[in-house]
């Protein structure tokens, strides 16, 4: 059995959980990887272990990886595979699905667990319980959860590097411009650590606070989102149901009061930390430690105390 | 330009779901149901729009149980100027809805769908991209911005590091995430007046739609729980423990 694993990547790297998508997919059998765009990528995935070919989509028209035409192409080459691979992250969660139709199969959104070729686990109710499904297409379509699975390492393959034909383009999205924030900071989803804001932290300005913080813990960024809609922070940041999912070594999280949707993207965090002025906050009942307490005196403490 | 809005009948987003004993589903009878957050938000950019004199009408559709037409009256009474109901169980898998989409389409000819990205119960995030897969359309998905002129929509994404601007020609699919806007809650007049408005229902079998699942539940389960840990009273004693008992700094 061979597995079609897309790989997304953004200014030039893999998405963390797209490698995490290539571990789901050799559990399987065999994986190739697609790449669009981004001729070095294609280079790199070439070194990912396990990895026994790389196709790679170069003409001009795959460089942003617009749905239309990655969808089209994915359906072009699904002949050769039993199942089609994506991170479940925007890029995978846009494509899939428009190529699962185009293949008149049902998409599985959102893979936490592979139990055999035809059945998969995956969160529903954000994530408040697992569903075990099984499916009857001839072909899986699937997208993974990047917290669920680990990355597969960056060397140690050899696969061979194939150029693909573009597939016929229906020529109706075009590509405007990217705005993505810029951060010298872990990305959020493979952060060891990340330090979390949410509604406490009262204003724009005042969410700073965290950055010193998150530099001595080597930690990205997240908030919560009363805080994104609140416009301390861009929606990057968001952690949560709707916002990236996220499963560190530790999750610091500062006046942030625990909603289900939050909860929905951190639980599966290895240590929780919480702050926050009300003791009854839901966040606690997740947290490993908690400190009852004022964020703004509490974040510089701990900053300096890490000294 | 006419823009359809699919709409669906979920478990509220305030109550806490609960798996069923036997491991089948999760507990919708009894629940309070209320329309998906998300279609919500596609409702009011759809009536927005409508308002601006760039929509000439909205039309709702569910796809469901007969009590969806709770729904399609929220969402009238938000703006929309009529409904269709499409009978058929609950919950159908987001393939089938695309499916049926397309055979309202055919009928309606809109020039704009507008879903939520998703659905707070299965959270499949799946329908939009399939319905535009199908039609053969270009698709807005995640949109936290959208602007219609000269025969495109301009759509800004919410993408993983930041946002993403993409222009597609009409007719189009936008998918609407959180910040595209915030929906309106419908008056008291507007509710009576909701009342009144055309809602035709349907049949799924009647549209040619073959609804069967393409996945069977094998089992629903609630997740492993996290138990809650300790208070600690002081930031030194937190340093103490994430050292030497967690282990993580």
């Amino acid at each position: 059995m061979t597995a079609l694993v897309l790989l997304d990547h953004e200014e030039g790297r893999i998405r963390k959980s797209a490698l995490s998508a290539v571990t789901a997919a050799s559990q399987l059998g065999d994986v190739h990887v697609l790449v669009a765009g981004d001729a070095a990528v294609a280079q790199v995935a070439a070194a990912i272990p396990g990895v026994t070919k790389v196709l790679h989509a170069a003409d001009a028209q795959y460089a942003h990886e617009l749905a239309e035409p990655l969808a089209a192409l994915i359906v072009s080459l699904a002949g050769n595979y039993d199942h089609i691979f994506a991170a479940a992250s925007a890029v995978g969660k846009n494509v899939l699905p428009r190529a699962a139709a185009l293949l008149d199969v049902q998409p599985i959104p959102d893979v936490v667990s592979i139990v055999d070729a035809n059945t998969f686990v995956r969160p529903i109710y954000a994530g408040n319980a697992l569903a075990t499904v099984r499916s009857s297409d001839a072909k899986k379509v699937l997208t993974v959860r990047g917290s669920a699975f680990d990355a597969a390492p960056a060397e140690g393959g050899s696969a061979s590097i194939e150029t693909v034909a573009p597939a016929a383009n229906l020529n109706v999205s075009e590509f405007v411009a990217v705005h993505l924030s810029d951060s010298e900071r872990p990305e959020l989803e493979s952060a060891r650590v990340v330090v979390s804001g949410g509604r406490g932290l009262q204003s724009e300005e005042k969410f700073h606070i965290l950055e010193p913080l998150a530099d001595k813990l080597g930690a990205a960024i997240g908030a919560s989102r009363a805080a994104v809609d609140s416009g301390f922070v861009p929606n990057e940041f968001q952690v949560g149901q709707t916002g990236k999912i996220v499963a560190p070594e530790l999750y610091l999280a500062f006046g942030i009061s625990g909603a289900i949707q939050h909860l929905a993207g951190m639980k599966d965090s290895r240590v929780i930390v919480a702050v926050n002025k009300d003791p009854e906050a839901p966040i606690f009942q997740v947290a490993d430690y908690g400190i009852v307490g004022d964020l703004f005196e509490i974040v510089p403490a701990l900053t300096e105390a890490l000294n | 330009m006419k823009i359809v809005v699919p709409v669906k009948r979920v478990v509220d987003y305030n109550i806490k779901p609960r798996v069923k004993a036997d491991g089948s589903g999760v507990e919708t009878t009894g629940v309070k149901m209320s329309m998906n957050p998300f279609d919500e938000i596609a409702v009011e950019e759809a009536v927005r729009l409508k308002e601006k004199g760039v929509a000439s009408e909205v039309v709702v559709v569910s796809i469901g149980v007969q009590q969806a037409q709770d729904t399609l009256r929220t969402a009238m009474a938000m703006g929309a100027d009529r409904a269709i109901l499409v009978l058929s169980e609950e919950s159908p898998e987001p393939l089938a809805v695309a499916k049926v989409l397309k055979a309202i389409s055919e009928k309606e000819q809109p020039g704009l769908f507008i879903l939520g990205k998703q659905a707070i119960d299965d959270d499949m995030n799946a329908t939009g991209q399939m319905l535009a897969g199908l039609l053969g359309w270009g698709q807005g998905t995640f949109a936290g911005k959208v602007d219609v002129a000269d025969g495109r929509v301009k759509v800004s994404r919410e993408i993983d590091g930041g946002t993403e601007d993409i222009s597609v020609a009409l007719p189009a699919v936008v998918t609407a995430d959180l910040r595209l806007n915030e929906p309106r809650y419908a008056s008291l007049p507007n509710i009576m007046k909701a009342r009144k408005k055309p809602m035709e229902t349907l049949k799924a079998e009647e549209l040619g739609v073959d609804m069967a699942r393409r996945l069977t539940v094998v089992s629903v389960a609630e997740p492993p729980q996290r138990q809650a840990g300790v208070k600690v009273g002081s930031v030194g004693e937190l340093v103490e423990k994430l050292r030497n008992e967690a282990k993580v700094i």
